[in-house]
């Protein structure tokens, strides 16, 4: 078994025009192949690079995290002298992926990575979190060695990321009892010791998935007296200086692989990561963007599984002389959770190109001055890559809470046992939902761009690229979606009312998130009609029911029903 | 210490994953079928090896294997996991070859290679099931032989002390080098493929894959010998063409029947004279052999 070969789709994606911009864009002329004996020579060259990790690492997750799920789940991380001990599978699977040298997926050459772009880091998260979402956490978050070399300097790039390259684990420790969704409230105190020049940091954080952890990134008030966001700064712990214990492992419903610590601070030397004050309102707005993409992949990898084992057990279960699946209201769900699936993903990749080439402009505005055209192209990009993120979330997670719960339903009874893989499923969906900022949360990211007209423009830019004549129809039918969003839109915002804003923003989100999926999808069965134009014609038909319900209920809407909300 | 390990590798049909396609109508097996593996105790084999070459660093471990030209496929397999180098024995005076005739093959292009300290090899191979090949190439080169390795337990500069699996247990024994190890499945199982040595060594072909069109990377292989991988035929590792092939092949199949496993019953032998006797009297009478 092969999770990357069994699944098409994904080299589907692999074979966008924009990932060749994004390549050229991040090997720089392909110039690292004289100094690196694995670094590839020409476009070509890397993505046969990528098919080769992305078969290497389906088959680890077919063969063993797969195989390992039910098990982790069982077991889960023990807590030991304040030290955290996976669970034996879960070290199995680190040291399987350890030795496969997949631990510095996008961290750069010179400190020991592979260099892979953000959309082929996504390709290999999607089949880990198909495996075991909960070993995708402690995994992914290796993504944060991204924060340390976007706004570490040189000596911490070169004294960390080798290390994490050879597969030392990260944590991100911002949440806290009183800080939340709100993270302004963060209290850890950071203090600095002009004896020895270090910074201490002392107090609580709650919450932190992998929180004993090698190294971690750590968000604390370092302005004595500050209360908001401005006083707070973004810190590197390393665990090998001490000073840092896990006072409790949570017990959660799902994810039971990934450890969710409380961890106590005493006096625990820190570096400062980037500028003091900048932590909550630069570094770490960056890191949760890309921790929200890391979501958005682990909310398609759990819908994939959801999928697949409902498909399976519709296939083999027999009732009334049939196999279920041939009943319309199986087939009916069957159908909406593969068009669900195709639609998160198909958003989840064109949101993650956007952030690689925002990523490779960055890179590149370190090095030089950039042009205005550039400046200009990298803004555009940019923009797209902030707006669709919150949608890919939110949508994202709720999809794949909907697909874990269909899931069930196909199952029936037995579903409802802890004999078939979609009860865990279920259970470790629901967190996608809530971490990294609630769907409500992704709600208030997204919803200037409703506002602001930037959605709207962004469905146009879709519907006027060229599509087969077998999507011409469906086309047509999105437009009408839009214009029906647009009136939406407009009405909210007649009202000159705030309230009424923040209560039909939800509405106005997913009208537009439903739209933007459908447009995508069309493009993707323009390029690949197998593969897509079902999923297309389905989720379009699901779309517009969405959209008009919503609609209707704009239209009917006046001021005075926020009372009977309201308490 | 530096070693020089040879690790002797066959690609074989996955007949763990038999499908309806699997056989031909006489009764042979559909290659084309199934896809091409590199086979499971030879992996075994290799994993030995690394582990070898991890607590005596400076050792080299070269994977011979003899087949067509698509058994390149399991030297790339074996470099991705760690191995140095690769050679593949291929010619067309080969085909056909039984375990002897396999043996003698690969005897000679051992010789050819000259130095070595450990002979690694997988128990059987899932197609042949003779368990046969190892031993063989251990007594024409007039070896010591340890079968069934489970484990290399130590080794201390000149003896190895090896774990072996025996019937209701293990047995650990000593052997001085230079010998030769069959290693069984209970040993540990390989490493993955490597991301880095995936990313390097997709380029690695033999010099015929090389010439071929559609390879794209002849600069790189000019430059870093490491890419080519060895390719030898009869000629070059000088054996004697009677020797090989289907000509230096004393197994005639005379008939192959379908047969479709029914466990009646069953009866255990202990290995003691007595019995063994017994067993082969048995055997005998009802002309299982003979």
């Amino acid at each position: 078994m092969n999770y990357y070969i069994d699944n098409p789709v994904l080299k589907h994606y692999l074979s966008h025009p924009l990932l060749r911009r994004i390549v050229e864009m991040r090997e720089r002329g392909f110039a690292e192949a004289e100094k690196y004996d694995y670094a590839p020579v020409d476009f070509e060259e890397a993505v046969a690079g990528y098919e080769q990790v992305l078969t290497l690492v389906g088959e680890l997750c077919a063969e063993i995290v797969a195989p390992n799920a039910a098990e982790v789940d069982h077991t889960g991380p023990v807590l030991e002298n304040g030290r955290v001990k996976y669970a034996p599978a879960t070290d199995e699977n680190m040291e399987m992926f350890r030795k496969a040298g997949l631990m510095g997926i996008s961290i750069p050459r010179c400190y020991g990575g592979l260099n892979f772009p953000t959309s082929v880091f996504i390709m290999l998260e999607d089949l880990v979190a198909r495996a075991d979402a909960g070993f995708g956490n402690l995994w992914g978050l290796q993504e944060c060695a991204e924060t340390i070399n976007a706004f570490g300097n040189d000596d911490q790039r070169s004294r960390f990321l080798p290390r994490i390259a050879a597969g030392e684990t990260m944590s991100m420790d911002l949440t806290e009892p009183d800080a939340g969704s709100d993270l302004q409230s963060v209290q850890l105190k950071a203090t600095f010791n002009e004896a020895d020049g270090r910074w201490y940091l002392n107090g609580v954080k709650r919450f932190i998935t992998n929180g004993d952890a090698d190294i971690h990134l750590v968000l604390a008030r370092s302005e004595e007296g500050s209360s908001d966001g401005r006083g707070l700064s973004l810190f590197i712990y390393d665990k090998r200086n001490g000073g840092v214990h896990t006072r409790r492992i949570e017990e959660k419903m799902g994810i039971h692989g990934s450890p969710t610590c409380e961890l106590v601070y005493n006096n625990a030397p820190a570096e400062l990561c980037g500028s003091r004050k900048m932590g909550l309102i630069k570094y770490v707005m960056a890191l949760m963007n890309s921790a929200r993409l890391g979501i958005a992949t682990q909310s398609v990898g759990l819908s994939e599984a959801a999928y697949r084992e409902a498909r399976s057990y519709a296939a083999d279960r027999k009732q009334f002389g049939r196999a279920i699946e041939n009943f319309a209201p199986v087939y009916e769900m069957l159908g909406e959770m593969k068009a669900r699936l195709d639609a998160s993903r198909s958003l989840l990749y064109e949101t993650a190109r956007n952030v690689d080439i925002t990523a490779c402009f960055d890179e590149l505005a370190r090095e030089r001055t950039l042009t205005p055209e550039e400046r200009q192209e990298a803004k555009a990009f940019s923009r797209v890559a902030d707006a669709l993120t919150p949608i890919v979330k939110g949508i994202g997670s709720e999809i794949c809470n909907r697909n874990t719960y269909d899931s069930i339903q196909v199952h029936g009874g037995s579903g409802y046992m802890k004999d078939y893989a979609c009860e865990r499923l279920y259970r470790d969906a629901r967190i996608t939902s809530i971490y990294e900022g609630t769907t409500q949360l992704q709600v208030v990211a997204a919803i200037r761009y409703a506002t602001n007209g930037f959605y709207a423009t962004l469905l146009d830019e879709y519907l006027a690229r060229e599509v087969s004549p077998a999507m011409a129809p469906i086309r047509e039918r999105i437009a009408k979606m839009v214009t029906l969003y647009r009136a939406s839109v407009e009405r909210a915002q007649s009202f000159g009312c705030s309230d009424t804003n923040d209560f039909l923003s939800r509405r106005i989100y997913e009208m537009a998130s439903y739209s933007i999926m459908a447009a995508l999808l069309m493009l993707d069965a323009s390029a690949n009609e197998e593969l897509f134009a079902a999923s297309a014609r389905s989720f379009t038909a699901m779309a517009e029911g969405i959209v008009a319900s919503h609609a209707t209920f704009i239209e009917n809407y006046t001021p005075e029903l926020l009372n009977d909300y309201r308490k | 210490m530096e070693l020089n390990i040879i690790v002797l590798a066959k690609q074989v049909p996955d007949t763990r994953n038999v499908g309806s396609q699997a056989m031909n109508p006489d009764g042979t097996i559909n290659r084309s079928a199934l896809p091409a593996i590199f086979n499971p105790e030879d992996l075994n084999a290799l994993e030995q090896a690394l582990i070898i070459k991890e607590k005596n660093p400076g050792s080299r471990i070269t994977l011979l294997t003899m087949g067509p030209a698509r058994a390149a496929d399991i030297l790339r397999e074996g470099l991705y996991r760690g191995a140095d180098a690769g050679i593949l024995l291929t010619d067309r005076a080969f085909a056909g070859a039984d375990t002897l005739a396999t043996s003698y093959a690969l005897t000679s292009a051992i010789r050819k290679i000259g130095k070595f300290d450990i002979i690694l090899c997988g128990r059987q191979a899932i197609d042949g099931d003779t368990a046969q090949v190892g031993p063989q190439v251990a007594q024409q080169l007039n070896l010591p032989q340890v079968t069934y390795t489970r484990r290399i337990v130590d080794f201390d500069g000149e003896k190895i002390t090896i774990e072996r699996s025996i019937e209701n247990g293990v047995e650990v024994v000593e052997a001085p080098l230079p010998l030769l190890l069959t290693v069984d499945g209970a040993a540990a199982p390989c490493r993955p493929r490597n991301a880095y040595r995936l990313l390097r060594f997709q380029r690695a072909a033999t010099p015929s894959e090389q010439a071929a069109d559609g390879y794209r990377y002849a600069e790189k292989a000019a430059a870093d010998s490491n890419l080519t991988l060895q390719e030898w035929n009869l000629a070059f590792v000088g054996g004697d063409a009677s020797r090989c092939g289907l000509s230096g092949s004393p197994t005639k199949v005379k008939k192959v029947d379908n047969v479709i496993f029914q466990a009646k019953e069953s009866k255990r032998f202990t290995a003691d004279d007595e019995q063994i006797k017994e067993l082969v009297a048995e055997l005998l009478a009802n002309h299982t052999i003979g």
